[in-house]
């Protein structure tokens, strides 16, 4: 029977390798294979690698042959979110503006991933530099979702997420400022991990919102999440943000029992509007996890409805500094239209970002600007400040918080689309770990209408290892996982 | 609630931005950078008095290494990104003008 990597996890096809069952030149083959057939549909990659992953996969088999020790990741296919830089392969942000950008370096998760022997099979499409919640501000076209074609994947690392999901890869690499790898995880039946800020480095991510980006981590059960976390982690001296604390050794917290466990229902989240269908999930995860010994009780953090509005405030205005480095001068798209330098500066930039880059470079220009400063970005800093004292202080009464991914499943292409506020509006369960620099995962729980709904676990800072202990003891209860799209 | 922003308005903030808008997105911007100011707006009824800001999550300050000179991408890379180079220097137009 041909090789599906669709039902292979990181740690079954490390066995496969290792036991000789399949080589890993087979596991690359079936995965373009599968890419060739199904991603003409689905779009979830802007670039692809082939060229590359075939003779490292053969590198593999020599080293396997030979009996040489592997990697954590040796052989191992992974997709690599397009604004995350790979040294001479294609970086687009799936913007106009850097369509011909091959970095001249490597992002240090992309090093640390190929250290560890991983294969990258390709770049993911996204938003324009992550800048939304469905893929649908890429240059290059939506991407959508393996369980229901009509529908968006989720964003802004849509690509990924949908990749992973089809099986054209065993796990992949997003990024995470506002939601962007929980949300679609939660879409497409998948692991999210939004690391807490400065677990693992921004070096080489195409900069957003330096003070909330973080790369993330797609994989299809807690334990392939908990290798990638083991492998990406860590200081970095090429980002100062980092924290000094080493990566963790997560093997060892897998096992942890959930019994004695309090999760905290904070009583905001679910008086916005959830669809009853998503309700019944979260209610059944509920149940589960207290049959495994958890008990929950319900607390309130009330200013958590003011993250939206400040995330909304302190990204664009933070993305407008980004993004002023593209000049049209030293990388990138350049006007062949401009007389004079500042032509070359405005024409470049204005034919040569989306609209959702402009709305935000707009608004953080305008936000930023002497006489708005204050009452935009310094209120929103301070906001920000009361609602992580809230969270920090939460959990001195609780181990973890329990809340939905998203208020509904998978949108429909198309759906809002026009309406950039209810766009925005879309990451209202994502910012509270965001603003608080908490880590966050998204777990998948079970189904609505044939669509996957996910439930999120938060944990204080550098507490990932508690997630990924709570959700690999309720996947183990459950059989949520272990479900594929029908393709 | 927040003001509507004028065309006039967004306009200068596109100069500002370096940002060269057709006329047509002026118009959009108008409206939309407007919703967006006034779904933000609600900010201003948080009372943060005695709160400081929040400029860095995980409590890291001056983070600091030896200042040593380290190798840097290859140059010659670099310069061949710039869409205009020649003699592996970066070309741009004429910054000053001319006497004109």
């Amino acid at each position: 029977m041909p090789l599906n990597p669709q039902q292979l996890t990181i740690a079954s096809a490390r066995n496969g390798l290792q036991q000789k069952k399949f080589t890993c030149i087979e596991l690359i083959q079936s995965v373009y294979e599968r890419i060739r057939a199904h991603d003409g549909a689905i779009h979830s990659f802007l670039t692809l690698t082939e060229q590359d992953a075939l003779p490292q996969a053969e590198e593999v088999d020599r080293k396997i042959a030979r009996g040489e020790p592997l990697g954590a990741l040796e052989g191992i296919p992974i997709a690599v979110k397009d604004v995350i830089c790979t040294k001479g392969i294609r970086t687009t942000a799936s913007s106009k503006i850097l369509e011909e950008y091959y970095p001249p370096y490597d992002a240090t998760v992309v090093s640390k991933l190929k250290e560890a022997g991983a294969i990258i099979v390709g770049k993911t499409n996204c938003d324009e530099f992550a800048h939304g919640a469905s893929t649908e501000n890429s240059a290059y076209g939506p991407s959508h979702n393996p369980w229901d074609m009509e529908r968006s994947p989720g964003g802004s690392s849509g690509g990924s997420a949908a990749a992973l999901s089809a099986g054209f890869c065993l796990a992949a690499l997003g990024t995470d400022t506002g939601g962007s790898t929980r949300q679609p995880g939660g879409w497409c039946n998948l692991y999210g991990l939004r690391p807490t800020y400065g677990r693992i480095s921004r070096y080489g991510l195409i900069s957003m919102t330096s003070s909330t980006d973080t790369p993330g981590l797609f994989a299809k059960t807690a334990e392939d999440t908990t290798l990638l976390l083991s492998v990406l982690a860590g200081e970095d001296p090429h980002d100062a943000t980092t924290l000094p604390s080493a990566a963790p050794d997560q093997d060892a917290h897998l096992g942890q029992s959930i019994s004695g466990m309090t999760f905290g229902l904070p009583e905001e989240f679910f008086e916005s509007d959830v669809e009853p269908s998503t309700m019944q999930v979260m209610d059944s995860a509920i149940e589960q996890l207290k049959s495994l010994g958890a008990t929950f009780k319900k607390v309130s953090l009330p200013h958590t409805r003011y993250c939206v509005p400040v995330y909304y405030v302190l990204t664009p205005s933070e993305v407008s500094s980004n993004l002023g480095r593209f000049d049209g001068i030293r990388y990138g798209y350049s006007s062949k239209e401009a007389d004079s330098l500042l032509e070359v500066y405005t024409r470049s930039r204005g034919e040569g970002f989306g609209p959702e880059a402009k709305r935000r470079i707009m608004i953080g220009t305008y936000a930023l600007s002497s006489g708005y400063y204050d009452a935009y970005y310094k209120q929103a800093q301070k906001v920000r400040t009361i609602i992580a004292d809230e969270v920090n202080a939460i959990f001195h009464d609780v181990d973890a918080l329990l809340t939905p991914v998203s208020p509904h499943t998978a949108i429909k292409l198309g759906e809002k689309v026009d309406d950039p506020v209810a766009m925005y509006q879309e990451d209202v369960f994502m910012d509270t770990s965001v603003l608080s620099g908490i880590p966050a995962l998204s777990v998948p729980a079970g189904f609505a209408d044939g669509l996957p709904v996910g439930i999120q676990l938060m944990a204080p800072q550098l507490e990932e290892a508690r997630l990924l202990s709570i959700a690999h003891q309720y996947e183990q209860a459950t059989e949520w996982t272990r479900r594929e799209p029908k393709m | 609630m927040a003001q509507k922003l004028t065309k006039q308005e967004v306009k200068k903030i596109a100069d500002l931005a370096r940002v060269a808008l057709t006329d047509q997105e002026i118009e959009k911007f108008s409206n939309e950078l407007s919703d967006i100011l006034e779904y933000v707006h609600q900010l201003q009824e948080v009372d943060t008095a005695s709160v400081r800001a929040t400029n860095q999550v995980t409590g890291l300050s001056n983070v600091l290494r030896d200042d040593v000179v380290d190798a840097c991408s290859d140059p010659e890379k670099l310069i061949a990104l710039a869409p205009e180079h020649e003699d592996n220097l970066v070309k741009v137009k004429e910054v000053f003008d001319n006497g004109s």
